[in-house]
This record gives structure tokens, C-alpha cells and sequence, in this order.
């Protein structure tokens, strides 16, 4: 399935080999030259299943796209261990703490299966949107409409809609 | 011989609400819908906490209810009162009349407390299945939320078993957390031995669960379809039905080639009651399976 996106308003510029890998849904929408601005912060990474990729508390120093597989965000409660919040999939993105201060993971985020993930350097990636903001706003605008999704799957989760109607 | 409304009769969407006027009928067909005919308990498992599938045969010596996938009966616990259940599986599954019922009030706990030799009453078929000839040479998506699965499992099966002569075919389950999964490991099994895609997720998870965590409708990028050439079936609660079938027309898929099954609450089962008005519809005799081109105006209108 492919998902609506909105259109670049400019010219395409010519896209470097590896921003290829950065045609992950929830940022095609970007402008190519961005897409290639992301790509020249970032590296590939594969994940074994049950791998680790960050742990709460850590430094947020990364922007995963995942490319291919899929990743449980989970956060561990004591006496009952490591719970799963919530998973992504192909296409979409994990992580956003470091675009604030203080730069600290909220969640863990673990492989659930063989992950292949585009990992964006935060740090350069914040450099560069200092330097140009559309790309800062081109973004902005993608990983809004990602948090704007999970909002309102967050939302209809809260309503319980399964629940059986004899609980109180 | 069931006297039920079968999907081929294809009963005509009223142009105005036909409340007012029953529907001239004759007397003895209305008679025999109305009067339950016993059938045994001959098998009671246990799907969940709160639910349960039967398995039931007639006590009369006269022949089980015929029923398609997406028809429901009528169940009356004796004494307590009759509700309307999906067939969980028809008789080309090769079983007895099949039940899955959750325990949600008085006469679901009464119908789920049913043992083995114990007798219900039970009429019908009633109401429109799944319009599966629109499986043919299509891609299938199967979205259940909770029960709603089990007005599609005899869909699951058919994909199954390739009778649709469909295209890809994926199912996609949403629960409420793991232990209320019905069908799981017979879900399982059809994922790994079948060529059906078989994607779930749980609202909840508990610390065991490696699966996915979220709403049904975030499954489907990974689902495997062509929005243009699909057709999909859509059981479960209406706010996750509305939620689910609007993602998938903002896919692409034609509104009138998703399907709704609609529990309203239904008495009679022959349209005569009322009960179960949604507009310009009875939906035990237009439905409970309908479109989403026909329902969606009606979907988000309050009083109705
Ligand atoms: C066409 C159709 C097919 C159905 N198929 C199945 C099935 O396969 N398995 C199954 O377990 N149930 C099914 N139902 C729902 C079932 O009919 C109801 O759960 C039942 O009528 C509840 O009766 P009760 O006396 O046990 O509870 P009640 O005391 O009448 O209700 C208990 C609680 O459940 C709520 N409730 C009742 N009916 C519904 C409903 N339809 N949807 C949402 N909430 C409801 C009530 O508002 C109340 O809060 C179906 C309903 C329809 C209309």
C-alpha cells in the first residue's frame, strides 16, 4: 500500500545513490535535496530480532527510519517486567527526543524481527536544520504528521473499544 | 427447511423509512421464523475469559440451519430471553451450527453457559452475508476488531482453502489485549500453513506478547494489497469499523467494496419490529452486512 503525500513544490535536484534508502513513507513526502541533506547525516543499520536499539534514559542521538521489519517501543515496570506500548513498521519513523532538550530517551526500543533501519545522526541533522530552515520545516512537517497519527491511535486506544460492556 | 432470509433474496433498500407499514407477509412463513426450533449443545469451548463457541444440532429430527457466512440466528435461552449471534462456522465448514458468543448480559451469560446436552432454541438464518463473489479475482482483506472476527471466520476459512478464487488475501485482527485474542491459535496455524497473510495487534500487551501493539488500522501498510482491486470485510465495534473503513477509502479502496457487518440491536429478525432501523435500513433484513458507500452518511448521524 502506498500512502498519499504531499507533493514537492520544487524541482527535483539530483539525489545522491543513498538518499534512495531514505524513501521510507512517512518522510517520501520530502523535498529530494532534503531527503539527500538526511541521507548525508545518516548510516545504514540492521538489528538482530530482540536487539536492542536504544534503552530509556539513554542519549536520544539518533532518528531511525525503518526500512524493513519491525520495532516495539517498550518501557520495563517493576514487577512485571518489560511491557510493549506500542510497535512501528516498515516506513515508519522511531525516535524524536532528540529534536529537545534534554536529549533524553523516554521509551527502550527493541527489534521484534530482523530490522533494517536508516540511522540519521542527530546532531548533524540538527546543524543542518539550524542551517537551512526548510529543510528544518520540510521535517517538521513529516515527523508532525507521524506524531499526529500516533496521537490519535494513542487516543482510540484509550476509548477501549473491546471492552467487554459487563465491566464496570 | 430454514425460512430465513437468504442473501440471494436480495430484499430492496426501502427509498423511505418503512416503519409505519409491517410488510404485507403471510401468516405462516412469519410464524414458523418466529418460533425458535430446540437445538443441543453437542460442544462448548472456551475462546476467551468471557466467550465461548457452540456447537449445536437440531433436537427436533428436522435439518440444521442452513446459514452463509455473515447470516446470524436468533438464540433463545429459554426463560431468558433471545439475541441475535453471527454463524461463526456454516455447514460447508463440514460442522454443526457454530456460535461464538461473549458473555455481556443476561442472555449471552445464559447462552454461554449452555453445556454440552443442554437445549436451545434457535431461528433463522437471517439478514445478508458477505458478498464473497466480490472475492473473485480481488484482493481480500479480512479487519476484525475482538469478536468481530467471529462473523468472518467462515470467510477466514473459505480464503483459506482458495474457494474465493481471490487474489492476495490478509487478515487483520485487533484486540483488546492478548488473552482476549479469540481463535489464536488456530489463527496462528492458518498463518503458518496457508497462504493467508495474518497480521494482529493488541491494544494492550502484557509482558509476554512479542506481537504488535496498536490500533487494527495501523496493520495496514503492511498488509498486502492493491487498493484499486480490493475488497475488504469489516467486523467490529462501530467506532473501529468507521475508524478502519475510512482509512481504507482514503487508500483507494471504492466504499462500496467495504463491507460493514452492523450489530444494532435486533428483536424480530424478519423486519418487522423496527428494532434495528439505521436510516433508511432494517438491518436485519438489509443487513447486518452492508456498505460503506450506503452507510457512512448514517454512520455519523448521532440519533440514529
Ligand atoms: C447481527 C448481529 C450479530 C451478532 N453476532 C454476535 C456474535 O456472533 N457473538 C456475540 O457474542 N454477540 C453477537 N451479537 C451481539 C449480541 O446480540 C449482544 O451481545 C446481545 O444481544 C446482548 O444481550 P444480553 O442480554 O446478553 O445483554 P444486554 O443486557 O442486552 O446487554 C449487555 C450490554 O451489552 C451491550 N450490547 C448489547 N448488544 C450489543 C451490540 N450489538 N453491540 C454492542 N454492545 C451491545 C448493551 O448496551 C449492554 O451494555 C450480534 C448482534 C447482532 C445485531
Amino acid at each position: 500500500m502506498t500512502s498519499p503525500s504531499p507533493s514537492a513544490s520544487s524541482a527535483p535536484l539530483p539525489v545522491p545513490e543513498t538518499a534512495s534508502s531514505f524513501r521510507v513513507a512517512a518522510v517520501s513526502g520530502m523535498r529530494a535535496d532534503h531527503l539527500a541533506a538526511l541521507a548525508g547525516c545518516a548510516r545504514e543499520l540492521s538489528f538482530e530480532p530482540g536487539q536492542v536499539l536504544f534503552r530509556e534514559g539513554g542519549v536520544a542521538d539518533t532518528l531511525y527510519l525503518i526500512r524493513s521489519g519491525t520495532v516495539a517501543l517498550e518501557m520495563f515496570v517493576p514487577a512485571r517486567g518489560s511491557i510493549s506500548i506500542d510497535t512501528v513498521g516498515a516506513g515508519d519513523l522511531v525516535g524524536w527526543s532528540w529534536l529537545f532538550p534534554p536529549y533524553r530517551l523516554q521509551f527502550d526500543a527493541r527489534a521484534l524481527t530482523a530490522v533494517t533501519a536508516g540511522a540519521v545522526d542527530a546532531a548533524c541533522l540538527r546543524t543542518r536544520m539550524a542551517q537551512d530552515p526548510e529543510l528544518a520545516a520540510d521535517l517538521l512537517f513529516h515527523l508532525a504528521q507521524v506524531l499526529a497519527g500516533r496521537l490519535s491511535a494513542t487516543r482510540m486506544r484509550l476509548l477501549d473499544v473491546y471492552r467487554n460492556p459487563a465491566e464496570r | 427447511m430454514s425460512t430465513g432470509t437468504r442473501p440471494s433474496a436480495e430484499a430492496a433498500l426501502p427509498a423511505t423509512a418503512p416503519l409505519s407499514s409491517s410488510p404485507a407477509a403471510p401468516a405462516a412463513p412469519v410464524v414458523a421464523e418466529m418460533t425458535p426450533r430446540p437445538f443441543r449443545v453437542v460442544d462448548r469451548v472456551r475462546e476467551t475469559p468471557d466467550t465461548w463457541t457452540l456447537r449445536l444440532v437440531p433436537d427436533d429430527g428436522g435439518p440444521t440451519i442452513d446459514a452463509v457466512p455473515g447470516q446470524f440466528t436468533m438464540v433463545y435461552a429459554f426463560g431468558v430471553g433471545e439475541v441475535p449471534v453471527s454463524v461463526s462456522a456454516v455447514p460447508s465448514d463440514g460442522v454443526p451450527l457454530t456460535h461464538t458468543v461473549r458473555a455481556v448480559g443476561a442472555v449471552t451469560e445464559a447462552i454461554c453457559a449452555a453445556k454440552p446436552g443442554d437445549v436451545l432454541g434457535v431461528r433463522g438464518p437471517f439478514g445478508r452475508g458477505w458478498p464473497l463473489d466480490q472475492a473473485v479475482g480481488r484482493d481480500v482483506l479480512v479487519i476484525a476488531g475482538g469478536l468481530g472476527l467471529a462473523p468472518l471466520w467462515p470467510v477466514v476459512h473459505a480464503l483459506a482453502r482458495r474457494d474465493s478464487a481471490g487474489r492476495a488475501a490478509a487478515v487483520l485482527v485487533g484486540g483488546r489485549t492478548p488473552a482476549d485474542l479469540p481463535y489464536r491459535d488456530e489463527l496462528a496455524r492458518l498463518a503458518a500453513q496457508t497462504g493467508l497473510q495474518v497480521l494482529v495487534t493488541v491494544d494492550r500487551a502484557d509482558p509476554g506478547w512479542d506481537g504488535r501493539v496498536g490500533v487494527v488500522t495501523a496493520l495496514l501498510p503492511d498488509a498486502r494489497f492493491d487498493p484499486a482491486r480490493t475488497v475488504a470485510f469489516l467486523c467490529g465495534p462501530e467506532v473501529m469499523m468507521r475508524v478502519t473503513a475510512a482509512a481504507l477509502t482514503d487508500a483507494g479502496v471504492p466504499a462500496h467494496r467495504v463491507h460493514l457487518s452492523m450489530e444494532r440491536n435486533m428483536h424480530c429478525g424478519i423486519g418487522h419490529c423496527g428494532r434495528c432501523q439505521l436510516g433508511p435500513m432494517l438491518l436485519c433484513l438489509h443487513g447486518p452486512v452492508c456498505d460503506y458507500g450506503r452507510l457512512s452518511p448514517l454512520l455519523t448521524i448521532r440519533e440514529l
